[in-house]
């Protein structure tokens, strides 16, 4: 009988064959936190009685959560995270540099075949790039930052085939959203998931990193691709570590196999107050919204960016509405600007915010008011996640949130088509 | 859903098998415990146990606490006392992996959370801090129940309505974990994970 992904990586991680069920302490080739997670991290590594990180190249913190601070009780976490990484000589990407699930791939700290936990529950996007990564707790990472291990249930598998082409204005986010739907926010719980099919391997590494990203919405511990060409090239430019991809064996054995054809997919959308509460943008056409949001480590990359920009080109941001665009890290923020879509945004009326988390975690950046309504190209609608537990959040792909920002409505994008061709 | 079985004194109907590892686990039982049951049951994330407005901006768990549900239910963080068990449904703690919320939670006074099932970040944090969770058919039991945990038996025991619950079995490792107090005081016990051998 054959392996899963996961079962393989697992196996390559801990010296012996493993399958799923099995307890495994592996050795993990990388650990994060961010400036929400950190702080525990910190105290917990301390209490262990660590005198030294196990290996300083195979950890490092981003602040990115809450960047710049917009409180004293927030600038007090930076400064910890700041003393900490000087004192045991740890890399800091500070305020600035972008969200860690970013900063970690796109800085080649994470390679095929990897395995990898972060304290941020998004940290399941690498699987994208044939990584093992998945979320933890700070005190996990605590304990890989100090021994250079961790211990790791062997999760069971579910298949997920997207077959067909998809239409022009209906992005990577909508199939996952449409996932999620199907599947339901606890429908992959504790399971790997393996994509597969031609409208995933029709997708840009960027944009597959945004199914990836959103595996835990289903619950899932890593949401898997495996690594093609496209992501070969992609990784061969960032990381010194020589790759090493880990494909299924035939005969892998699946606890399920689902499969999507994307074909006549619409532009889907997230309702208040959960991720799998999915309709087709044709049900929610003219909802009135208040504030767009484009970023997060979800939908902030530069491909998103170029989305939005060529809808809004020569358009305005409808009277009334916010519009906040948090470019996913510094190197996005750059290319923006030199390609002149930061233009495009300043001219249509948006508000271009640091790269970093932005308002998604309610921080900072763009907190609702009392009732108000957004439209994000975030993972998270729950209650209060833009900070305030009376607001109402909406959740969509960069073209879907762009030509709602104009219209001031929730908007189809294939308004936009040629546009977008 | 799980059987649900009447007891009889100290009997209890339905037979269960004997757990497979029979390692004597020192954790207090038959201590009586009163359910604080949320009036939102499934899916309750880690922003509801306690929100990103505080998590960033206060950093002792006392007062953190404070704050636990408040975008759900305000009020119930004041009804919280030492010894209460949380009780919801399924998805207990998906979303956002924060520490904070089984911490919150533990700081609060809860000895326990009952759930119908429960996310992983959440679940794998709650043990390694020493929070204990425990599977089982949540349904039945009402706010402010009189509860009664069997580890050992993997029961759980609703006293004011006279049910008793399967729970599902801990695994060894969380057991071993909320034994030794959490996973930095097993590390610290054992220079490793002691758990290596055996599995």
């Amino acid at each position: 009988m054959g392996n899963t992904i996961a079962e393989k990586i697992l196996s390559n991680h801990c010296g012996r064959d493993v399958k799923a069920g099995d307890i495994a302490v592996c050795d993990v080739d990388f650990c994060f936190g961010q400036d929400g997670t950190s702080s525990i991290v910190i105290d917990s590594f301390k209490k262990l009685g660590a005198k030294q990180a196990f290996d300083k190249n195979k950890f490092c913190m981003v602040i990115d959560h809450s960047a710049p601070s917009p409180n004293i009780g927030v600038s007090e976490i930076h400064k910890k995270m700041r003393l900490f990484a000087k004192e045991f000589g740890l890399g800091l990407y500070d305020i600035g540099c972008g969200v860690c699930h970013q900063i970690v791939p796109q800085y080649g700290h994470v390679t095929c075949g990897d395995l990898v936990l972060g304290a941020d529950s998004h940290t399941c996007t690498y699987g994208a790039i044939n990584v093992f990564s998945t979320g933890a707790g700070s005190t996990d990472i605590a304990v890989t930052l100090a021994s250079g291990k961790n211990w790791f249930k062997v999760p069971e598998t579910i298949k997920i085939i997207v077959k067909g082409k998809l239409p022009v204005g209906v992005y990577s986010k909508d199939i996952i959203l449409h996932i999620a739907k199907d599947i339901g926010s606890n429908g992959a719980t504790y399971k790997s998931v393996e994509f597969y099919g031609e409208a995933i391997t029709a997708l840009s590494v960027d944009a597959r990193l945004t199914i990836s990203n959103m595996a835990v919405e289903i619950g899932a511990k890593v949401g898997m691709m495996e690594a093609d060409n496209k992501v070969l090239k992609w990784v061969a430019g960032r990381s010194k570590r020589a790759p090493n991809p880990v494909h299924a064996d035939p005969g892998a054995r699946y606890i399920a196999v689902k499969e999507y054809d994307v074909s006549k997919l619409s532009p889907q959308i997230a309702k208040p107050h959960a991720v799998d509460n999915v309709s087709d943008v044709e049900e929610l056409i003219d909802k009135k919204i208040d504030q767009a949001f484009l970023g997060t480590c979800t939908n902030g990359r530069f491909e998103d960016l170029e989305i939005a920009a060529k809808i809004l080109k020569r358009n305005k941001v409808a009277p009334g509405v916010k519009f906040v665009i948090a470019p996913a890290s510094r190197e996005i923020f750059l290319e923006a600007s030199k390609k002149g879509l930061i233009d495009i945004f300043i001219e249509a009326g948006c508000i271009v915010v640091g790269p970093g988390c932005g308002p998604c975690v309610g921080t900072h950046n763009g907190v609702l008011a009392d009732g108000e309504v957004a439209i994000s190209t975030a993972n998270r609608n729950f209650k209060g996640r833009m900070g305030n537990p009376n607001s109402f959040i909406y959740l969509a792909s960069p073209a879907t949130v762009a030509a709602s920002a104009i219209k001031g409505r929730i908007a189809d994008p294939r308004e936009y088509k040629k546009r977008l061709l | 859903m799980k059987k649900v079985t009447r007891s009889k004194g100290h009997k209890v109907i339905s037979k269960k098998k004997k757990p497979e590892i029979a390692e004597e686990i020192k954790i207090p039982a038959l201590a009586q415990h009163f359910a604080r049951r949320l009036k939102v049951q499934d899916n309750i994330n880690t922003d509801y146990v306690i929100s990103g407005r505080y998590k960033f901006r206060i950093q002792d768990p006392k007062e953190l606490c404070k704050h636990i549900f408040e975008d759900i239910d305000p009020e119930f963080a004041q009804r919280v006392k030492k010894g209460d068990i949380l009780v919801a449904g399924e998805n207990f703690g998906c979303g956002s992996s924060r520490e904070q919320a089984p911490q919150s939670l533990k700081t609060a006074g809860f000895y326990a959370v009952a759930a119908k099932s429960f996310a992983r970040i959440f679940y794998r944090n709650a043990f390694n801090i020493g929070l204990m969770l425990v599977e089982c058919n949540t349904g039945f039991i009402d706010d402010g129940d009189t509860i009664e945990l069997n580890i050992e038996k993997g029961k759980l025991k609703d006293v004011s309505k006279g049910l008793v619950f399967d729970i599902k079995p801990i695994p060894f490792v969380m057991k071993k974990l909320l034994e030794d107090g959490g996973v930095v005081e097993h590390l610290k016990k054992y220079g490793g994970f002691k758990f290596d051998e055996q599995v």
